[in-house]
């Protein structure tokens, strides 16, 4: 059963994933992916308003969530997707996978945090020092990593 | 007579004005695609929301949906950009 939560709370990661362990107590490999909000000299901003929909985040989440559990045999998994208002350096998502091999989990972490980026309803605004916000525009490549796991055969590999 | 219940998110929700709304099902709208055209000629907000077709995306009660799909009296229709999040 997935752990699944959307929220506007912060989260802690290693919290998550000792409680990921203790509810997949055999796990040979735990991979996890952090989001965070980013601010660097190439582009600067203050702040981040990440929107959602409400009535169709957590369903769609908790779906792809039972698909990667499924596709790639998974013992467990986490989701944690923020909203609201986010500052520099603060975790936005979390992704967390236990498995029995460490490449199921890796390749389990990559799909869903994929598929965060291009199917979660969550919308992010950009606040500039200028005090001006932009909505963030959606990149091509971001679908395309998300369209390549549709191609992919569900994997089924043994070894560590 | 049951209505459509209309959401907007982001930029949509921004040039429409509105976040949600209710409306009686217009005549002769029996897809989104219908739906879309209908709302262009609402206002000069409506018609900025949806300006650019292909910067849209809309899901009929929940889930992703095309300009073919049907909709009905009762749906929930939402309309929003591509989506960014992770």
């Amino acid at each position: 059963m997935p752990r699944i939560a959307v929220q506007s709370e912060t989260f802690d990661p290693g919290a998550e994933i000792a409680a990921l362990q203790a509810a997949a107590p055999q796990a040979g490999a735990i991979a996890t992916f952090t989001g965070v909000v980013r601010s660097d000299a190439a582009h600067p901003i203050v702040a981040m308003t990440l929107e959602h929909y409400p009535a169709m985040t957590e369903p769609a989440i908790r779906r792809i969530a039972a698909q990667a559990e499924q596709r790639f045999s998974l013992l467990g998994c986490t989701i944690i997707h923020r909203f609201g208002r986010l500052l520099p350096g603060d975790p936005i998502v979390f992704v967390a996978t236990a498995a029995s091999h460490r490449r199921a989990a890796l390749q389990a972490t990559e799909f869903l945090i994929d598929w965060l980026k291009t199917r979660a309803p969550f919308w992010k605004q950009e606040h500039l020092s200028d005090g001006s916000a932009i909505w963030v525009a959606a990149l091509a490549q971001d679908e395309a990593d998300a369209d390549r796991w549709s191609s992919l055969p569900p994997r089924n590999d043994s070894g560590s | 007579m049951a209505s459509l219940r209309i959401l907007y998110f982001a930029w949509l929700r921004e040039r429409t004005g509105h976040g949600e709304e209710e409306l009686p099902l217009p005549e002769g709208v029996a897809t989104l695609g219908d739906l879309i055209a209908f709302l262009r000629t609402r206002s000069a907000g409506y018609a900025a929301a949806f300006a650019d077709p292909r910067l849209v995306r809309a899901a009929v009660n929940q889930e992703f949906a095309r300009p073919e799909t049907a909709i009905a009296a009762g749906d929930e229709v939402a309309f929003f950009p591509p989506i960014t999040g992770g």
